[in-house]
């Protein structure tokens, strides 16, 4: 019976915290329904779309939008709304995997450095410092312009650009719970430091964890359409909303600005949906504003 | 033979104004299923005495010098991987601040379990299972819905209780509680206590037990050891102590606390002067600028702890020369 209604709980206790934030945090709740409708865009892209990612019809080229296709067609005569869809397929696989690269690497230093202290904490610390003396943009041309533009690799540069600048915020909360007295109740008890760190402090840190994933994700879509803008992100023809907006949606803005506005549009209700939806679980999740 | 046995231990810490002397010398002896209470005030050395058995005094202590005998083994010879298996399982400790010893986002059940879990080869459902045991063995109702509660959901008294199960979760030989009553309500200081009493009495485990509380010692403990400034002044069954304190300071001790039958409008008697200052102490006695009774050898010799009766120690030059 317990195992049964276990994730139901679960379940019940998600939805009972998005219903406290709809109360209190209503932009942040529809941020959040915005991330949600764009996470199922992306998921399920193959189904929703009425044509094919690739689908050209010269018969059909810039198109303004119409019942047969929603959001107009493009140079090649491809429908639009399915290329967006299918863009936020892309946006979505990139976002997730680089964000959840990013909070690993976070976890990781930022537990580490921030537990431990002393030589380890100067050493770890100091090279974070230096990394972060780079502008990110910079960075990310510098080394795609070398390895070449492709997923694996945008994803990889992003972790682990936006992992290393959040260790900070990590550490800085793992500090604070290292000294309270649970954490010297588990020595006292014969715990080894491997079981502090994941029983003890990672649990802490979560609602950091899951504001600093959730505000990464946006980080990256943007961080990714900026480069798919300046031709270094994923290659054509895969549908990006970078490349849209700045291959055809740029060269065909005056015959057909649709093929601007619409994925300039999505990537901007997107990326501003998941930073109200961030703030909102910041707001909720802060231990200090707990109970209040 | 005694289950612990401390001999001549002295721990310093390396502080950014120079090396405090916490514990100087101290020697006591506590027998299998015994109550040892260690008394003194802030600053006197008997938190940091408890902590060194477990070695958990963190990078700034060390202990310099002396022995610590636990069922035979000298826990200072032994590797930390020995000591974290002795943490917990035949030795445990209990906290004094009931309100942060506990994980504020970990069930209680998860940190009942956590011990039984650590030293025990159990699954983590065997582990709960045997929590719910030990939660409704420190007399908290409603013992499987606790297991899924939160520690901001229990009081301050139910989760020293919780504190009290996890330490009994390994049947340890022995128990360490560090003041574990000062952050509680009077009423609710003695129903703790006597939980604590009689499950150790049930298990037959030793009980140390660190507080400032001279009340609490006349009832719970078998033998008192007295802490002044880092030494202990004196040491006797808690019955023989309370009659005949045969310190100055234990006497100044006795005589403050205030009675019932005492006369109305009268004032309290106390013990003039301040706690030695760690850094710079006094030279000779720990507690001759206070004592009613110095003498110019408490200036210079440090006294030693001596028995004066049958299982009655004490550790004054003063008294030996008057006498």
């Amino acid at each position: 019976m317990s195992e049964m209604s276990a994730p139901y709980q679960q379940k019940s206790r998600f939805m009972a915290f998005h219903q406290r934030m709809a109360k209190s945090k209503p932009l942040g709740a529809f941020g959040g329904a915005v991330f949600a409708l764009f996470l199922i865009c992306g998921v399920f892209a193959d189904l929703l779309a009425p044509y094919g990612l690739n689908e050209t019809n010269m018969l059909e080229r810039l198109q303004s939008p119409s019942f047969l296709h929603i959001l107009g067609t493009d140079h090649l005569g491809r429908d639009v709304f399915s290329r967006i869809l299918f863009g936020a397929q892309l946006s979505v696989i990139v976002g997730f995997m680089a964000a959840g690269l990013a909070t690993v690497i976070s976890i990781v230093l930022g537990v580490v450095t921030g537990y431990f202290g002393g030589r380890t904490d100067m050493l770890i610390q100091r090279f974070v410092d230096a990394w972060m003396t780079f502008p990110d943009l910079v960075l990310l041309i510098v080394v795609i312009s070398i390895v070449g533009p492709g997923v694996t690799q945008i994803v990889v540069i992003l972790g682990c650009l936006y992992g290393i600048a959040g260790s900070r915020i990590i550490r800085g909360s793992v500090i604070g719970i290292r000294e309270n007295m649970y954490t010297h109740a588990a020595q006292s008890m014969g715990a080894r430091t491997i079981h502090i760190l994941w029983f003890h402090i990672l649990p802490n840190v979560m609602p950091i964890v899951i504001v600093l994933f959730t505000t990464r994700v946006g980080a990256v879509i943007l961080a990714e359409a900026g480069l798919s803008f300046l031709g270094l992100g994923v290659p054509p023809p895969a549908p990006t909303w970078g490349s849209m907006l700045s291959g055809t949606g740029r060269t065909y803005m005056y015959l057909g600005p649709w093929l601007a506005l619409a994925p300039g549009i999505c990537l901007t209700m997107v990326v501003y949906a998941i930073n109200v939806y961030g703030d909102a679980l910041r707001d909720l999740l802060d231990p200090r504003m707990r109970g209040s | 033979m005694s289950l612990l046995s401390i001999n001549n231990l002295s721990v310093s810490f390396q502080t950014d104004r120079g090396v405090v002397q916490a514990v100087d010398q101290v020697s006591f002896d506590v027998d299998a299923g015994e109550t040892l209470a260690i008394v003194g005030e802030s600053g006197s050395g008997k938190s940091v005495t408890a902590l060194s058995i477990l070695q958990l005094l963190g990078d700034a202590g060390t202990i310099s010098d002396g022995q610590i005998v636990f069922d035979g083994q000298n826990l200072l010879d032994l590797p930390e991987k020995d000591i974290r298996n002795i943490r917990g399982d035949r030795i445990a400790m209990i906290f004094q601040e009931p309100m942060s010893s506990l994980n504020p986002v970990l069930t209680i059940g998860k940190q009942v379990a956590e011990p039984i879990w650590l030293h025990r080869k159990k699954t983590w459902n065997e582990a709960l299972d045997q929590a719910e045991e030990l939660i409704k063995k420190v007399s908290i109702p409603d013992a499987r819905q606790r297991l899924d509660a939160y520690p901001h959901q229990f009081s301050g008294g139910m989760r020293q209780r919780v504190m009290i199960a996890m330490a009994l979760a390994c049947e340890p030989k022995l128990i360490i509680a560090d003041e574990p009553t000062t952050a509680l309500d009077v009423t609710v200081q003695a129903q703790i206590l006597s939980l604590l009493k009689n499950l150790t009495t049930e298990l037959n485990s030793a009980l140390i037990l660190i507080t400032h509380d001279l009340g609490v010692v006349a009832r719970y403990a078998d033998r008192v050891a007295v802490m002044y400034g880092g030494r202990i002044v004196e040491s006797a069954t808690a019955a023989e102590l309370y009659k005949h304190p045969k310190h100055p300071y234990t006497e100044g001790l006795m005589a403050s606390i205030p009675t019932l039958d005492g006369e109305p409008g009268s004032r309290l008697q106390t013990i003039e002067g301040q706690p030695p200052d760690l850094l710079h102490m006094p030279a000779g006695c720990a507690f001759h600028p206070r004592c009613p009774y110095a003498a110019e050898i408490c200036k210079h010799a440090k006294p030693s702890l001596k028995e004066v009766e049958a299982n009655h120690f004490r550790a004054c030059v003063g008294y030996e020369s008057i006498s």
